[in-house]
Parts: C-alpha cells; structure tokens; sequence
C-alpha cells in the first residue's frame, strides 16, 4: 500500500517516512529517558526459558544485564528513527515491527529487573489466549469472503459456550459438548444467513440482533437453571492436555505448539486448511468470487445464494467452536457475558490479516500476547493499575483499526446483498 | 387490519414514509409478536405465563385496585399517601423511560447519519461519572449555576466518548461498530478504576460520593416516587432533536450524508465533519442520560450502574424508525417493559433477561418486515428502508 501511495503522491510518501521516523525517535527516547533511566544498574533480569511441568529439554535460562539491554533497545530505535528520516524505507510494515520489538522487549526487562519472567510460559499463553479470537476472526473470514458480514460472531460464541457445557456435563461427554456446539454455531449463522440472504435485513443489524438475543438468553438460562444445578449443568470439566510425542520435547516451541487441548490443534488444523481451501480449491476460487464481483459469479454459473449459506454457516460453526473453548477449553464453567468483547476483537483481527486465514491467525497472535503480558504484567507488580492493563487489548484493536499500520482492503461486496 | 393498501407519496419529515398506519402497524406486530415468543420462551421454562406477564403489568402501570382504593381515600380524607402509593408503578416506569429516551435519541441520530453507535452504554456512563464528579466535588454552588453544570458535564464527557470513535471513522475509516464497543470496555475498565480510586467515597463499596443537594434534579412529588425533571428534559431534548434533523441546514446535511454520502459529498458537504459531529452529539445524547440518572434518580454512581441502556437504545431506535417522536414512544414502552420486568422476577421467578430475549426478536423483525408481513399475511407494501449502516469500506 505505502510503495503504491508513493509513486502516486510523493509528498505524501514524504510525510508518512517522517511521520514514521519522529515516531522511531520517540520510542527511543521514552525507552531511554523512561525505562532506561528508571533501571537500576547491576540488576539483571533472567528470562525463563523452561516450563515447570512440561516434557521440554531444559536448557539454560536467559539472563540479561536489565539497564544495558534497555539502552541497546534505545539506541536501535532512535537508529533506526534516524536512518528512517535520512532515507526512507520501501516498506513500513517492518518499522511497526521495530516499534514494537524494541518497545516489548525493553518493557519487560525493566518491568522485571532483578527478577525472573518465564519467557515460555507467556509465549504459550499468548497462543492459548489468541485461541477464541482467532477462531473468531476465521468465522470473520470465512463468511466475509463470501460477502456476508457476520457481527454477530459474539452472541454466536457465547450460545455455543453454554450449549457446550451443559450438554457435555449432561451427557458426560466433552466429546458430544464440542459436537453441540459446532452445531448449534452452525444454526445460528443459518438464521443470520437466512435473514441477510432471504429478506435482505441489514447485515450489522442482524449480526448486533444475535448479540443481544444472545447474552439475553444465555443469561437468562443461566439465573434459571445454571444457578440452581451447577453440579449437572454447569461443571463439564475441560478437555485434556495433549502432548505430541518427540515434538514436544524441543524447548520453548514443545511447550507452545504440541502440549495442548484438541481445540488448540483444532483451530491450528482450521487455518492451514481454511488458506488451501480458500487459495487452492475451485470452492476457494467461487467463495472470492461470490465475494468480489457476485454478478459475474452468477454468469459463470456460480450459485451466488447456496456459496454464502455454505460459507456462512461454516463461519458459525468455527465460531461455536470458538465458544466451546470458553467452557469446555479451558475453565469448564458458563459464567455470564463470559466472551469479553473477544468477538470483536476477532473481528479487527480478521481485518489485520486482510481477510486472510494466516494473516487472521498472526494477528489473533497480537492481541493473545497483548492479553498474555497484561495478565503477567500484573503479577510482576508494574506500578500501573490492573484496570488500565486490561484496556490494553482493547486500545490494540482500536489503533489496528485505524489502519495506520498496513491498510487493508475488504472483498469488494462485503456487506452487500445480492440480487438477481 | 390490512384495508390500506396504497400508499401515499413521502412526505420529507414522516416517520417512515406513507400514512401513519402503516408506519405504525409493523412495529406494533413486531412487539406483538416478541411478546408472543417470550411467552413461549416462560412456558418453556416452566413458569406460568399468566402470573408472569400479570406481574409484568401491575410492575408497570399499577395494580387497577390501589388506584380505585387511592382516589377513594383523597376524596373521602383528602389523605394522598394511598394515590402516591398507586401511581409508583407508574411513574418508576416513566423513570426507566428517561434514560431510554436520551441513549435510543443517541442511536437514532448516529442511524441518520449512517452511523452504528453501539457505544452509548460506555458514553452514558462516563457522562454519569463526570456530572457525578461536578456534582460531588464542587460545593457551595447556588443550584441554578451547579445543576446545569453538573448536567454539562456528563454530556461533555459523552461527547468525547463519542467523538474518538466518529474521528476514527472520519478520518481513518475504522468501523464505528467496532470502535464504539471497544470503547464501551474501556469506559468499563476506567470506571472500575475510578470507582476503586481517584472517585471512591469513604467506605467499603466502590461508589462515588453522593452529590451535593444544588446538583439533583428535583422531583415532582413527595419521596417514595422518583419521577424528576429528568423525564422532561428528556422530552425537551427529543423536541430539540427533531427540530435539529428536519428543521436546520445541518440535520438537512447529516440525513444526506446518512442517505448517500458520495452524493453529499458531491454536493460539497463534508463527510468528515459530519461524522464527527454526529458521533460527538450521539455521545452527548447518551452522556445525558447518564448525568440524568445520577442527577435525578441514584444521586450516586456504583459499578454495574448502567443497566444494559446502551444495547436496549439500538432496539428502541430501530423500533422508533429513528425519528424523535417514534424514540419516545419506543422509550416508554421499554421503560414500561423493564419496569414491570423487575416485579416479574420477583413475584413470578422469571428472570429479567427475557427482555433482553424479546428485544433481540423484535429487532430481528423491524429490520425485517418481510417476517412480519408474511407472519400476519399483510400486503406488500413499498416503504423506502432508510439506510442505517454501512460495511467496513469507506
């Protein structure tokens, strides 16, 4: 996008390579004057390298000198700034990348200066946190690139997340708990299919519609019988950690990739086949088609209504099984309203990614780890208040929206319905 | 029912478009037939529909009974307590319809501009903390400067909730969708922290102080009824608004910019400016309902202070067809609904999310009326759809 605004205005190309470099500067400068100032020289800071419990090779720790490491970070922003205003890189996306890199790191070391932060433990969180939004913003994909926005993915995720429970404690099984939730996502999004498709309703209206029928029923069933019969209907126990045999004994990617519970591998399995599906398939190539210019679909003979049901309702059940990692994933309980905006937050993934399945899971990575620090950050002590560090995924998803970093471009029909 | 079949040319200001019939008929049918499912939805559950939706009424208009008895005894002892006591029901209903009327305001304006304002529930309650904090804080005002104040503030703080959504949007093209409720967590998150912190009265509980005496709209009658003058600023503010829209080149330019924004924007009206001042306003709106609430009713803010206002506004905005008038109507009758939904659960054990059921089906209906129509075999009838929101693009 900025190689393309470049050779079209160049003044403006000249703007943004400034605008970029005085950021650069800044970070650098609130690195050093901020943090770097504010570390006490002498203390390290060891990052941990191993997990307590998982079946990983130990190796050594990562012990850094804390006050150095701040500055080093420092002066590569403030180099990088400057090297930026002289003469300008092609891309940007790369000095986000800087930004951030120099900014986390130099963060941590100084939030745990003189203490140990286990490294590989907030790697795998981030990934079991980016869990929900990914599998939310895959839904996101899926539907979008048939044209059919889906906003309701939150009331989606929250239905399918007590369906799950209640029906695994009934039944006694996680396994059927997961195959409910599949399918009561999937029917969701046949009612959200039908509305848009049949009767045209608003996309958005449809979608915020499913959001508030479904906090109000799950809470409803919750006060009316959850309460009441917790034993049965609300404690499902979680799905097991499974550990991938000799791939789980390499450090730090062991314990991140291949000692999970089946909806992480689940959703792993969901993007790799969502890409070639999408990319590689002529069901992939009638999906964008439906998605970018439907009329010319319909020529082709593409049955332009049957490839967004499909899509659809695809969407809805990767969502419920989005909602069955809230209970049966990970805490084996429906508390109320238990999806957190997470839906949403898919939804702005979804649009980091440019619509991509890879793209959608890399930034779902973003925002788990935004997630992951924030928890950590707390029981590191940060003298901020925890309030204002659970804002921070919340403030993530608002500045990635603003496209500032890497701007992306919907299908060309998003949002629009069809007709004949 | 279905004997007007024609209909007659738009008029610029209706409601919908066509006689007030038929304008009227869809929303009706649509609440109708909500009504309808969420007896289901009682029944299923186990509960006695009649008891329930029996306690649904006497919660909102009063037991028929006290009001005979209360007039009874003005007129044989002049004593009023026994007609105080029978009108409650109904003026608390009018009570829960205040802040309804400022937040469905906030979403119908945002709807006539294009806009999705799903933030009102965050704007409501930072405009609830601000008048809260000009209301506690500042002591020793004479009530005619402290009030207006206080009530400033909260629209204030509302507008600048509302604004970074509608800049986002202008100038970035970020989806206000996205953008409100992200800013709706936020607005939580900093309440909790307020509440815990900076604005926490002495105490164990994370409340605000109560405001001072200067700073509280006054009520109508004598305590137990809360009915204030909140509920007619309310129906002042809905006056203004209407006057506003239809009335002034601005509202003329923001409904053009709702209907076709590259047609306004031809017409060199400027879309940016636009959208930020109608998120701005749309915050106000919702601010206001906040500070009334604190102002006229609480006096004091807690957490979970705002019931669900925000998401209930989008159902009454749509059900209003986004114009003042059809808001207020649609603003009482929520406030009669969620008023009568209290006593529901009370007396007939029936949780008071079923509103929140009934609302999500009657949305789904009002933008449908092809369900309605169909539903209840009415002729097709051409009613222009305003256009209430857009994808992601542009």
């Amino acid at each position: 996008m900025t190689t393309i605004t470049a050779s079209i205005n160049p003044a403006q190309a000249r703007r943004t390579r400034i605008a970029y470099g005085i950021v650069l500067l800044a970070v650098g400068l609130f690195i050093y004057l901020v943090l770097g100032l504010n570390t006490k020289p002498g203390l390290q800071t060891t990052y941990g390298i191993n997990l307590a419990g998982s079946r990983a090779i130990p190796v050594p720790d990562l012990v850094v000198p804390a006050q150095l490491t701040v500055n080093i970070m420092a002066a590569l922003a403030v180099f990088v700034g400057a090297f930026q205003l002289a003469r300008g890189a092609k891309s940007t996306s790369w000095l986000v990348g800087v930004i951030a890199l120099t900014f986390v790191i130099a963060f941590l070391t100084w939030a745990a200066q003189g203490k140990s932060f286990n490294l590989t433990g907030m790697i795998s969180s981030s990934l079991v946190r980016a869990t929900p939004i990914a599998l939310a913003a895959l839904c996101g994909v899926i539907s979008e690139r048939s044209a059919v926005i889906n906003i309701g993915i939150e009331g989606i995720m929250l239905i399918a997340a007590q369906a799950a429970v209640v029906s695994a404690g009934v039944t006694n099984s996680l396994y059927i708990g997961l195959i409910v939730a599949l399918l009561v996502g999937g029917l969701i999004a046949a009612a959200h299919a039908y509305l848009v498709i049949r009767f045209k309703v608003d996309q958005i209206v449809s979608g915020v519609a499913i959001n508030i029928f479904g906090a109000g029923l799950t809470s409803f069933l919750s006060s009316r019988f959850l309460e009441k019969n917790t034993d049965v209907l609300n404690n499902s126990g979680v799905f097991p950690t499974i550990s991938i045999p000799i791939l789980d004994r390499i450090p730090v990617l062991g314990p991140m990739l291949f000692e999970n519970n089946i909806i992480i591998y689940l959703m792993l399995v969901i993007v790799v086949v969502m890409h070639i599906m999408l990319f590689y398939t002529p069901w992939g190539l009638r999906t964008r088609a439906v998605g970018e210019h439907p009329k010319a679909a319909d020529t082709l003979g593409i049955n332009v209504y049957f490839v967004r049901y499909v899509n659809v309702i695809l969407g809805g059940m990767i969502a419920g099984l989005g909602g069955a990692y809230f209970t049966i994933g990970s805490v084996g309980r429906f508390d109320e309203l238990m999806t957190a905006g997470k839906g949403f937050i898919g939804l702005a993934a979804m649009i980091f990614g440019k619509w991509t399945p890879i793209g959608a899971f890399a930034s779902s990575l973003i925002f788990g780890f935004a997630d992951s620090l924030q928890v950590k950050l707390q029981i590191l002590r940060v003298p901020i208040p925890t309030e204002f560090l659970l804002m921070a995924p919340y403030i993530v998803t608002m500045i990635i929206l603003t496209g500032v970093v890497g701007r992306a471009i919907p299908p060309a029909a998003d949002g629009q319905p069809y007709e004949k | 029912m279905t004997e007007t079949t024609t209909s007659k040319p738009k008029p610029p200001e209706g409601i919908a478009g066509g006689s007030w019939r038929e304008a009227l008929r869809v929303p009706a049918l649509a609440v109708l037939t909500g009504l309808i499912l969420g007896a289901i939805a009682i029944f299923a559950s186990g509960s006695n529909v009649l008891e329930a939706y029996g306690a649904l009424f006497t919660g909102s208009f009063g037991d028929p009974v006290r009001f005979f008895t209360g007039f009874q005894q003005l007129f044989t002892t002049g004593e009023t307590t026994g007609l105080l006591r029978a009108i409650r029901p109904l003026t608390e209903s009018l009570v829960t319809a205040t802040p309804y009327i400022f937040t469905g305001l906030s979403v119908a304006l945002g709807f006539r501009c294009g806009l999705f304002n799903i933030g009102a529930e965050g704007q409501f309650f930072i405009g609830a903390l601000c008048s809260a904090f000009v209301g506690y804080s500042i002591k020793g005002l004479p009530a005619i400067i402290h009030l207006p104040l206080a009530i400033l503030a909260g629209a204030a703080g509302g507008a600048v909730w509302g604004m970074i959504p509608g800049y986002l949007k202008a100038r970035f093209g970020a989806h206000e969708v996205v953008n409100t409720i992200m800013m709706n967590w936020i607005a939580f998150r900093l309440s909790d922290w307020l509440l815990n912190g900076p604005m926490k009265a002495s105490g164990f509980r994370p409340v605000t102080p109560n405001v001072e005496h200067t700073a509280e709209l006054p009520h109508f009658f004598p305590d137990p009824i809360r009915l204030n003058w909140g509920f007619v600023l309310a129906l002042a503010v809905a006056y203004v608004l209407y006057w506003f829209l239809f009335k002034t080149t601005l509202g003329f330019e923001i409904r053009s910019v709702g209907a076709n924004p590259d047609a306004a924007k031809y017409a060199g009206m400027n879309i940016i400016r636009n959208f930020v001042l109608v998120m701005a306003l749309a915050g106000a709106l919702a601010g206001l309902a906040g500070s009334a609430q604190v102002l006229g009713v609480d006096h004091w803010v807690g957490q979970g202070f705002s019931a669900g206002y925000g998401f209930d506004a989008i159902a009454i905005a749509l059900l209003g067809k986004s114009h003042p008038l059809g808001v207020v109507f649609a603003a009482v009758l929520f406030g009669f609904l969620r008023s009568g939904a209290t006593n529901m659960q009370s007396i007939a054990r029936v949780p008071i999310d079923i509103i929140s059921i009934i609302q999500g089906l009657v949305i789904i209906f009002i933008a449908a009326p092809d369900i309605i129509r169909w539903l209840y075999r009415l002729k097709n009838v051409k009613v222009e759809q305003t256009v209430l929101t857009r994808g992601w693009g542009s």
